[in-house]
């Protein structure tokens, strides 16, 4: 089992944005793998082991676009147990989805993934766009917003479920195919490739964290350095970013001493009980 | 320019709800590309939906088959893509429901057009504002492809009113359609009485701060006293106190009602994301330090335990006396 999976390095969203100007100013931003990336990378790694601290078989390619710099990030998620690294360099900055993915599908191609992970938005352009184009370039089926996962033995199909607005769904995909987690992928039992582990098969209720001597094992991982011209790709954003905006502020209203007071004021004053 | 498309869903046999905004979006959209407003319906027996849709729209194109009974990405985006092309239109809508975020980027992918995702306002035929960073900041977006795609936020469109003439239904020619080999096994629906969280009236959420998942039943019996509609923050979705679809912020679901009662929640960027359209937000919790009291119009610093059994209490004294 090959297993891509994606990981977009995004500013730190507990961090106050800078808006002047009509633009963002991150000059100062400390940068992190999206949190929904990160549990993309957990899931394919779920996906390559026997249970928790178990043999392991398959491999996970980890794959990023950005500057040079976002070499940093990859090492992370090397130091978190992906066999190796692939860095597209270009300004994310100036990316739209369909780049992203159109970039995706030339890495897709190369490498001949089974089964394609990635989050199922970046915490700061909050599309929710890349892996559902991906699929589409690639005319790939697809499972978005994952709560689960579960390969066939026969590494042919996978049963997953989905959230959706109704409930949970239940859909089954023939691989390779592209996939989209969601927060609930990271439980115990969310992830299982049934020709490794069995179904007592349980991890940690977390994406796992790099130890030591995964970060001194990540220095000796090969990362590669690719450019769109590498594969082939001529960058031509089809939705451009014209302007930025702070929104409109929320002012602190006021305190309530009791609860009678509260729904007095709900009733009399806001009428809204 | 040309015809601006709508993906309505069905749910059952009625048109979805949360399909209307998007059809008031694209009514707002067609001034701009100067073509009539058509929408799409697509699925098994959907001949109901289609003529509910036709109130909103001068045409609707249905597409009935019994391999789309099921919203497959898969099936439904080449139809959509062929939809799009065959009225000729430059732009397609459509809510930023669950289907909708599956369906339509794949559908942009077919057609070689840039989305603009969560759209909540149109400025242009091809320049629409939508936030981003969590709502922390509003994006004013262009997309330079001739034909533009957008999901529209269910809560920034008011739901369209009938129009004045019903639309004409016609079959659309779907052609060979190919599920990849997906298929949905089951739908294991939430069964709730109470109102779509999206779309209530009165939304009260829990927090981290409620501990554990039965702690959310006073939550419940003072969301049924209200008539609202019961939500959750992450950590409390995450914790598994809730299944995760009552989640309410950047990840979740995006509400904007009348009241938001936020009980033990401490305001996490991302939570604010989710409700901070709301008109009236009061928040309840115990540390009156927590950020979500430098958003809230009311707020009171109290524990969940002793305050929301006295609010059930109050609100059924205010029932009682006819208020």
């Amino acid at each position: 089992m090959k297993i891509l999976v994606t990981c977009k390095r995004v500013p730190n969203p507990e961090q106050k944005l800078k808006i002047g100007g009509g633009k963002i100013d991150l000059s100062t931003a400390t940068w992190q793998i999206n949190t929904f990336d990160e549990y993309a990378v957990e899931t394919a790694l779920r996906l390559t082991e026997k249970g928790k601290g178990g043999e392991r078989s398959g491999e996970v390619v980890a794959v990023t676009i950005g500057p040079k710099e976002v070499a940093q990030q990859l090492r992370g998620v090397l130091a978190m147990g992906a066999d190796r690294g692939l860095l597209v360099t270009a300004d994310d900055g100036a990316m739209d989805s369909d780049s992203v993915a159109r970039l995706l599908a030339k890495v897709v191609e190369r490498e001949k993934p089974d089964l394609v992970v990635l989050g199922k938005q970046a915490v700061d352009g909050d599309s929710n766009q890349v892996g559902q184009i991906l699929a589409g370039l690639l005319g790939w089926p697809q499972a978005t917003f994952l709560a689960s996962i579960r390969l066939a033995a026969d590494g042919k199909s996978a049963t997953t479920t989905r959230e959706v607005d109704a409930g949970v769904e239940e859909k089954r995909v023939r691989l390779p195919a592209v996939v989209t987690v969601d927060l609930r992928i990271i439980a115990k039992k969310a992830v299982r490739n049934e020709a490794l582990a069995g179904p007592d098969a349980e991890w940690e209720e977390t994406q796992r964290y790099a130890s030591l001597k995964g970060i001194m094992a990540a220095k000796k991982k090969e990362v590669k350095e690719l450019s769109p011209a590498d594969l082939g790709v001529t960058l031509a954003p089809l939705v451009r970013a014209a302007g930025y905006e702070a929104p409109p502020g929320r002012k602190a209203g006021a305190r309530v001493g009791s609860v009678e007071e509260l729904v007095q004021k709900l009733h009399n004053e806001a009428k809204v009980i | 320019m040309g015809a601006v498309l709508v993906f309505c869903e069905a749910s059952g046999d009625t048109l979805r709800s949360a399909s209307l905004p998007a059809l008031t979006a694209a009514r707002e959209l067609a001034t701009h590309h100067g073509g009539p407003v058509v929408a799409v319906v697509i699925g098994q027996g959907v001949s109901a939906v289609a003529n509910e849709a036709a109130r909103y729209a001068a045409r609707v194109l249905a597409f009935d088959d019994a391999s789309l009974a099921a919203p497959l990405a898969e099936t439904y985006a080449p139809v959509l893509a062929a939809a799009v092309k065959a009225a000729g239109a430059t732009a397609l809508v459509a809510t930023a429901t669950s289907t909708g975020k599956d369906v339509l980027p794949r559908t942009a992918a077919l057609l070689g057009a840039g989305m603009a995702s969560d759209v909540i306002r149109v400025d242009g035929p091809n320049k629409f504002r939508r936030p981003t960073y969590a709502g922390n900041a509003l994006n004013d977006v262009e997309i330079a492809s001739p034909i533009v795609v957008l999901s529209v936020r269910q809560t920034a469109f008011p739901a369209a009113a009938p129009a004045a003439a019903p639309g004409t239904v016609e079959a659309g020619a779907a052609g060979a359609i190919d599920a990849l080999g997906s298929e949905v096994v089951a739908v294991h629906a939430t069964k709730s009485a109470r109102p779509e969280l999206s779309e209530a009236k009165i939304v009260v959420s829990g927090g981290r701060g409620m501990k554990a998942g039965e702690n959310f039943k006073v939550l419940e019996e003072l969301t049924d006293l209200l008539g609202g509609a019961l939500g959750a923050s992450r950590a409390a979705a995450d914790a598994g106190m809730v299944p995760n679809d009552l989640q309410v912020g950047q990840t979740g679901k995006i509400v904007a009602p009348q009241l938001y009662i936020a009980v033990a929640i401490s305001g996490a960027i991302q939570h604010l994301a989710g409700m901070k359209g709301s008109k009236v937000i009061v928040a309840i919790n115990k540390d009156g330090e927590a950020p979500i009291f430098q958003i809230a119009d009311y707020g009171l610093v109290a524990t969940w335990e002793t305050a929301i059994p006295a609010l059930i209490a109050e609100v059924k004294k205010l029932k009682a006396a006819g208020g």
